[in-house]
C-alpha cells in the first residue's frame, strides 16, 4: 500500500486490503498481521535474517517503525509505550547479537508483567542447529523470561501465531512474548489467510473471581479494626483506577501501593499512606505490622515490600487478589484467595462492600502522617535531589507521565513526585534494570503525544542508553530528560556508607561526559543547574521548550534515601536518617 | 519433604519438555525422575514427574506448570490410590556356573531374562521403585555391570 493509497482509504478500506488472499511473503503477512492488530509503532533494529522483513518495510508506508540506536534501546521503548498506553509493545531485532541485545529488555518485561511482542530473525530453518553465522538459540535462552515464546517453522503458522501472541501477551497475567522468524519463513510465499480467532486449550486465564470468596473478604473487612490495602502493579495493569478508588471510599481502608502500584491510586487522596518496604513511608511500613487485616490487590508480596517475610504483617489475616494463582500464597499465608482480574473482582466486591470499623485505625495512621512525613534536610547553598523531583512534582501538578531509571533517584521519585494519573509511573521495579529510564520515555511519549513526559536518571543508568538521544532530536520527540547527577552510583555508595562501612569501591563515576555537550552533540537542547534557583529557571525553560529538552541537575553527592529498611530487617525497623 | 508423583498432559511440540524441565531447575524444584510418552489423544504427551517435595512445594510446582502455555493438565497422582511402574535392564555378571543360583533370584521377583552372553545376562524387571532397588540390591554381589532404568510411569487407580 502506498502513502497516496493510506490517505485517501477509510479505516474499513485500509482493512479489508489487509485482509485480501493475495500471495505474499512470510514478512508481508507479518506486517499486515501487525497492523490489524493495530499496532502504531514498532520499535527496532535490522540486520542479516531481518533483511526480508525490513524489505517488507519499504514501501509499506502504515508501518511506523522507529530506528534506535541499540536493541536495548528499542525493548525498552516498546516497553514504556506499553506501561503508558496499555497496549501490546512491539519490537524486532535480527537473529544473534541482536536477539540477544534484546534479553535484559524482555526480562525486564517478564517481572513487570508488560505485553511485547518481540519478533526476532533467525537464520534459515535448514541452518538451524549448525552454529551457522549469527545464529543463537533465542527460544531457548527466553524460556525462562518470556510468557510464551515460538519458533515458527512453517510460513503457514505464522499468522496464528501472531493472533497467539498478541492474546497470551495482552490476557491474564500479561507479559512478553517472542515470535523467532526464520529467513526462509520470512522469504516463502503463500496465500494470506487472516487469523481471527484463538483457541489455546491450555490457556485459559480466569477472570471472574469465586463469589464465595468475595464475600468471605467482604465480612472480613465488616470486622476489620485496622484493615490495610496493598495495591500493587495488577492495579495498574488492568485499567482498575476508578474501581479501587471506589473500593477504598466504600470500605474506608487506607490505602499504601508499592512501587509499581504508585499511579494507580491518586496521591493527593487522604487515605493513601505512600509507598511500603524496603524505602518506604513510616506510616505505610507501621500500618502493615500493625493492620489486623491485609488485602492484597494486584501486589505480589515483593520480598522489597515485605522485607524480612517471618515478621512481615504478624498480626494481619491475609486476603489477596490476584490473576496468577500462583502468586497467592507464594510468599505469604493467605486466609481468602481471589484469583481474578482486579477490576472485575473489585467491580463485584463494590456491589456489596461496606465499611470497616475504622474510624479509631484512621485516626491513628493520620497521626502517624503528621509525626513522621518523608522528610530530607532543605538547603539554599547545595542543590538537593529531593528539591528537584518535588519541583518537578509541584510545577506539573503530578500530573505528568514519569518514567525513572533505576537507583536513588527511582526511589525520590516514588517517594516526592505525587502520581495522580493512572499508568504515569513507568519504572523498572522487579528486574531493576539500569539504562530503562530514558528509552522507556521514548516509548510513553509515543504513546501520549500531547502529554509531558519526564525522564528521571541518575548520571550511571544514563549513559546506559545515552544514544537514543539521537532519536528524541530526529524524531523531535519531546521528552524531557531530568539527569540527577550525584557524580557517583549513588544506590551503591548508599550501601557502601550504610552496610559497608564506608568503603567505597567503585562508585566513583569522574569521567563522565559532560551532559549538556552530550545532548547538544545529538542536537538535544542541554541545560544545568546547580543551584535551587538554577534548578527552577532551568525546569521553567525545559517546559517551555518545544522538543526535547536534557537538564543536567548537579545535586549533592552524599545524599542518602530514608527511610530504609536494611536486608533481613523487618519492615517496621526503619532506618530514618533524622541525623543526617 | 515426601515424594510426588505429579501426571502432566502437555502439547506434543518441540521444546516441551525442555519448558518443564527447566521450570523444575530454575525454581528449584527437584526432579527424581521423568518419563515422556504419547498420551491417549493424538497430538497430546503424557510426562509422570516424580519431585520431593513439601505440600506447599508441590502446590507451587503445580500452579507454575499450569502458567506454561503447553500444559494442559497437572495431576498430583500421589494424592489418592495410584498404579506406579517403572521398568529395569540390569546386565549382570553370569558365569554359567553362577546361573542358576541368579535364575532363582529373578524368578521371586518375576523378572526375566532377555539376552544371554557368555559371561553376563540382561535382566529385566517391572514394578514400583521399590521391588527394583531390592532386585538391584540382590544382583550386586554377582557384580552389575549396566543399569538403566526407565523411571516411574503411573496412572490413577479406578
Ligand atoms: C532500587 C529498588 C528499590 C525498590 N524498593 C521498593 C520499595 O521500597 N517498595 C516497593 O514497593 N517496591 C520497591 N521496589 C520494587 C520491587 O522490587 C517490586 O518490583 C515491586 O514491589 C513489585 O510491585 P507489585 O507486586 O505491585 O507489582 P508486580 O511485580 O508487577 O506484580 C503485579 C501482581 O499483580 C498481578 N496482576 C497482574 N495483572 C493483574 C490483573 N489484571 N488482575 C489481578 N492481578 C494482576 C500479578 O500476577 C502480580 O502478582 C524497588 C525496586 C528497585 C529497583
Ligand atoms: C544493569 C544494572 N547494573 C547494575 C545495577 C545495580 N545498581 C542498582 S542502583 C545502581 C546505581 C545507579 O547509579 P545512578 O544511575 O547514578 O543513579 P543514583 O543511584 O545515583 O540515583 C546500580 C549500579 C542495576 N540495577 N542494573
Amino acid at each position: 500500500m502506498s502513502i497516496e493509497e493510506r490517505e485517501v482509504l477509510s479505516k474499513e478500506e485500509v482493512r479489508a486490503k489487509l485482509l485480501q488472499p493475495d500471495v505474499i511473503s512470510g514478512s508481508e503477512i507479518l506486517l499486515r498481521c501487525l497492523l490489524l492488530e493495530e499496532v502504531e509503532c514498532i520499535f527496532g533494529y535490522p540486520g542479516g535474517a531481518v533483511l526480508n522483513i525490513y524489505d517488507a518495510m519499504y514501501g509499506f508506508a502504515n508501518i511506523n517503525h522507529i530506528l534506535t540506536r541499540h536493541e536495548q534501546g528499542a525493548i525498552h521503548a516498546a516497553d514504556g509505550y506499553a506501561r503508558a498506553s496499555g497496549k501490546v509493545g512491539v519490537c524486532i531485532a535480527t537473529s544473534g547479537p541482536g536477539a540477544t541485545n534484546l534479553v535484559t529488555g524482555i526480562a525486564t518485561a517478564f517481572m513487570d508483567s508488560v505485553p511485547l511482542v518481540v519478533i526476532t530473525g533467525n537464520v534459515a530453518t535448514n541452518f538451524i542447529g549448525t552454529d551457522a553465522f549469527q545464529e543463537a538459540d533465542i527460544t531457548g535462552i527466553t524460556m525462562p523470561i518470556t510468557k510464551h515464546n515460538y519458533l515458527v517453522r512453517n510460513v503457514e503458522d505464522l499468522p496464528r501465531v501472531i493472533k497467539e501472541a498478541f492474546y497470551i501477551a495482552s490476557t491474564g497475567r500479561k507479559g512478553p512474548v517472542l515470535i523467532d522468524i526464520p529467513k526462509d519463513v520470512s522469504a516463502n510465499k503463500i496465500p494470506f489467510h487472516h487469523v481471527d480467532k484463538v483457541d489455546i486449550r491450555g490457556y485459559n486465564p480466569t477472570v471472574m473471581p469465586n463469589k464465595l470468596q468475595v464475600n468471605k473478604l467482604i465480612q472480613a473487612i465488616e470486622q476489620a479494626e485496622s484493615p490495610v490495602i496493598l495495591a500493587g502493579g495488577g492495579v495498574v495493569y488492568a485499567d482498575a483506577q476508578e474501581e479501587l478508588l471506589e473500593f477504598v471510599e466504600k470500605t474506608q481502608i487506607p490505602i499504601t501501593t508499592t512501587l509499581l502500584g504508585l499511579s494507580g491510586f491518586s496521591s493527593a487522596h487522604p487515605l493513601w499512606m505512600g509507598m511500603p518496604g524496603m524505602h518506604g513511608t513510616y506510616t505505610a511500613n507501621m500500618a502493615l505490622q500493625n493492620c489486623d487485616l491485609l488485602i492484597g490487590i494486584g501486589a505480589r508480596f515483593d520480598d522489597r515490600v515485605t522485607m524480612k517475610l517471618s515478621a512481615f504483617a504478624p498480626k494481619a489475616k491475609i486476603a489477596h487478589i490476584d490473576v496468577d494463582p500462583a502468586e497467592i500464597g507464594k510468599n505469604v499465608k493467605t486466609a481468602i484467595p481471589c484469583v481474578g482480574d482486579v477490576k472485575t473482582v473489585l467491580a463485584v466486591a463494590n456491589q456489596t462492600a461496606k465499611k470497616a470499623k475504622s474510624e479509631a485505625w484512621i485516626k491513628h495512621i493520620d497521626q502517624l502522617k503528621a509525626e513522621k512525613p518523608l522528610r530530607y534536610i532543605k538547603s539554599d547553598s547545595e542543590l538537593k535531589p529531593q528539591y528537584v523531583i518535588e519541583m518537578l512534582s509541584d510545577t506539573t501538578n503530578g500530573e505528568a507521565f514519569v518514567t525513572t531509571d533505576v537507583g536513588q533517584h527511582q526511589m525520590w521519585v516514588a517517594q516526592y513526585y505525587k502520581f495522580k494519573n493512572p499508568r504515569s509511573m513507568i519504572t523498572s521495579g522487579g528486574l531493576g534494570t539500569m539504562g530503562f529510564g530514558f528509552p522507556s520515555a521514548i516509548g510513553a511519549q509515543m504513546a501520549h503525544k500531547g502529554r509531558l513526559v519526564i525522564s528521571v536518571n541518575g548520571d550511571g543508568g544514563m549513559q546506559m542508553c545515552a544514544q537514543e538521544l539521537a532519536i528524541c532530536a530526529i524524531h523531535n520527540i519531546p521528552v524531557k530528560i531530568v539527569v540527577i547527577n550525584n557524580q557517583v552510583l549513588g544506590m551503591v555508595r548508599q550501601w557502601q556508607e550504610i552496610i559497608y562501612d564506608n568503603r567505597y569501591s567503585h562508585i566513583d563515576l569522574s569521567g563522565s561526559p559532560d551532559f549538556v555537550k552530550l545532548a547538544e552533540a545529538y542536537g538535544v537542547k542541554g541545560l544545568r543547574a546547580t543551584t535551587n534557583e538554577e534548578a527552577q529557571q532551568a525546569w521553567q525553560e525545559a517546559l517551555a521548550t518545544d522538543g526535547p529538552v536534557l537538564i543536567d541537575f548537579q545535586v549533592r553527592k552524599d545524599e542518602n534515601v530514608f527511610p530504609m529498611v536494611t536486608a533481613g530487617s523487618a519492615i517496621d525497623e526503619m532506618i530514618m536518617g533524622d541525623s543526617e | 519433604m515426601i515424594k510426588h508423583t505429579i501426571s502432566v498432559l502437555v502439547n506434543d511440540q518441540p521444546g516441551v519438555l525442555q519448558r518443564v524441565s527447566g521450570l523444575f531447575g530454575r525454581r528449584g524444584y527437584n526432579i527424581e525422575s521423568i518419563t515422556v510418552g504419547p498420551s491417549e489423544e493424538m497430538g497430546l504427551s503424557r510426562m509422570v514427574i516424580v519431585t520431593l517435595g513439601d505440600h506447599k512445594t508441590v502446590e507451587q510446582v503445580s500452579k507454575q506448570l499450569y502458567k506454561l502455555i503447553d500444559v494442559i493438565k497437572v495431576v498430583d497422582l500421589s494424592a489418592g490410590a495410584m498404579v506406579a511402574r517403572e521398568l529395569a535392564l540390569i546386565k549382570v555378571n553370569a558365569e554359567p556356573v553362577k546361573r542358576p543360583e541368579i535364575l532363582g533370584v529373578i524368578e521371586t521377583f518375576r523378572a526375566s531374562v532377555v539376552d544371554i552372553s557368555p559371561t553376563a545376562m540382561i535382566v529385566q524387571v517391572v514394578g514400583n521403585s521399590d521391588k527394583i532397588d531390592a532386585m538391584v540390591q540382590l544382583l550386586e554381589p554377582y557384580g552389575i555391570r549396566e543399569l538403566t532404568r526407565t523411571g516411574v510411569s503411573a496412572m490413577t487407580r479406578g
